[in-house]
């Protein structure tokens, strides 16, 4: 048995920067994979609903008619399964988180459709 | 003699966020009897197979747990592969396995912090918490998550890992086993932290078997029922061999994880320095069958259980999963009889509870 065994590991430490960040003062540093949220490139997107189909919490509407793409950040759980499923490659998952709120936040993306008509599925 | 009083301890408690109940029935300082009770989080997971289909359902399943979610989600593949007759590329199981030992790093040393903070030693608290801190790191870099990773699916894993990643992986696990080593002397070694753990809860070998204990606990005593020998995953590949302490205390457990700590830090490195080449997942087709399966994984606080049940539809018909903290209840009843008022926060933190998984 021994006393004081931390002593050395704290010492050290004294002399250490912070493991911790100054956050948000100092901005966390995102990695490539990360998964903040969901975004869109509108021009691409045929409105063919896969996405809303796959999302395991419909956190996705697709709207044909009114032409517009709407995802309810708080529903959605980043898991990524309609990045996946597009058929377009439209969606794609960008590594910073949606800035907190105290309600719930739908973002409505009006989709630039191409005028010749739509098929229906 | 006095007579026995009656001390409520739980849901809320400082020592541990996890909300169980126990009434303590005290007699002169000492527990005579506890009564635990549960059931303040449930959330009706396992209900949720009605709705969600079998793909959907891996993201109910990960999120069971915040600290084992690879497991779970592990656990929980293994039963549909299972229920499909699905085989899992090589190389997968081994970016599986080296996944599932991460997360039993960071849920090791999650626990030897508030193992700390229960002792009372915050500075010890701090340091493992910042060393889990690295692994978290290097599962976003390597899953995108930090806590909830969404890597796995039924027939493999959704994203492969780069050869800088792999690079990483071993350079970390390489600084991390550095700094464990100063930590570790203190929790093995450290006479304040011995007095509080040495002799405290015995729990003998065959009250072990008897009360079906799981995990760190019942290795804590002698009992090998490690569920990776069982041949999930790689480890049988990897000469995987079970840690094993005789005393059955609180330092006995503690010693356990710490020991696994350092097995685990040796299977990663062996698998990232031998990770064979080749796809990591395989298409799957058709829909789960008319029948049932059972798959049993090792998670950091011991055995847990997948049922599933299909009916040829892409829901289940039933889903299953049995917590190793549930099974761990009895063990750490049986151990704060007759121990002092003052080590019920040590006995309750030796078993790793995870009550939020336990009730689903
Ligand atoms: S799947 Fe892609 S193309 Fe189809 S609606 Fe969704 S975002 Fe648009
Ligand atoms: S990331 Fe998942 S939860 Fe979020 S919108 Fe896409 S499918 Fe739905």
């Amino acid at each position: 048995m021994a006393s004081f065994k931390m002593a050395k590991t704290v010492l050290k430490s004294l002399f250490k920067k912070p493991a911790t960040a100054m956050y948000p003062a100092v901005p966390r540093e995102w990695t490539e994979r990360t998964r903040g949220h969901v975004g869109i490139i509108e021009e691409n997107c045929i409105l063919c609903g896969i996405c809303a189909r796959k999302c395991p919490t419909n956190a996705i509407v697709v709207d044909r008619k009114g032409k517009t793409w709407t995802i309810n950040r708080m529903s959605c759980i980043q898991c990524e399964s309609c990045v996946e499923a597009c058929p377009k490659k439209c969606l794609a998952m960008a590594p910073s988180y949606t800035p907190p709120s105290v309600e719930k936040i739908t973002d409505i993306f009006e989709i630039p459709l191409p005028d010749k008509e739509k098929t229906e599925a | 003699m006095g007579k026995s009083t009656i001390i409520p301890f739980g849901p809320q408690h400082p020592v541990l966020p996890e909300p169980v109940h126990l009434d303590l029935e005290i007699m002169d300082e000492k527990v005579v009897r506890a009564i635990p009770s549960i059931g303040y989080v449930h959330r009706g997971l396992e209900k949720l197979t009605e709705t969600k289909d079998y793909n959907e359902m891996f993201y109910v399943i990960e999120r069971i747990c915040g600290i084992c979610s690879f497991g779970h989600g592990w656990g929980y593949t293994l039963a549909v592969e299972g229920l499909m007759n699905v085989d899992v590329p090589d190389r997968a199981d081994y970016l599986r396995t080296a996944l599932h030992e991460l997360s039993r790093i960071h849920s090791h040393l999650l626990w030897l912090g508030l193992l700390a903070d229960g002792l009372g030693f915050e500075s010890l608290f701090m340091h493992c918490w910042r060393l889990r801190e690295k692994v978290l790191d290097l599962f976003e870099k390597m899953t995108g998550g930090r806590v909830i990773f969404s890597i796995c699916k039924v027939g493999g894993l959704r994203k492969d890992i780069t050869p800088e990643m792999q690079n990483d992986v071993l350079k970390t696990i390489k600084s991390l086993r550095n700094e464990v080593n100063s930590l570790t002397k203190v929790f093995l070694d450290d006479a304040s932290v011995k007095n509080r753990l040495c002799g405290v809860g015995k729990l003998s070998k065959t009250e072990a078997v008897d009360l079906c204990a799981v995990g760190p606990v019942a290795r804590g005593s002698g009992v090998n029922n490690d569920i990776r020998l069982t041949g999930i995953g790689k480890y049988l590949d990897l000469g995987f061999k079970p840690i094993l302490e005789e005393d059955g205390d609180c330092y006995a457990r503690c010693k356990v994880r710490i020991l696994e700590l350092y097995q685990s830090f040796d299977l990663i490195e062996q698998i990232m320095l031998e990770l064979p080449q080749g796809p990591v997942d395989v298409p799957v087709k058709g829909m789960p069958p008319s029948n049932d399966f059972i798959a049993r994984m090792e998670q950091p606080r011991g055995e847990a259980f997948y049922y599933v049940q299909g009916n040829g539809t892409k829901y289940l018909q039933r889903m299953r999963v049995r917590t190793p903290t549930n099974a761990n209840i009895p063990a750490m009843v049986k151990t704060l009889q007759g121990c002092d008022l003052t080590d019920v926060s040590m006995l309750i933190l030796t078993i790793d509870p995870c009550i939020s998984c336990t009730e689903r």
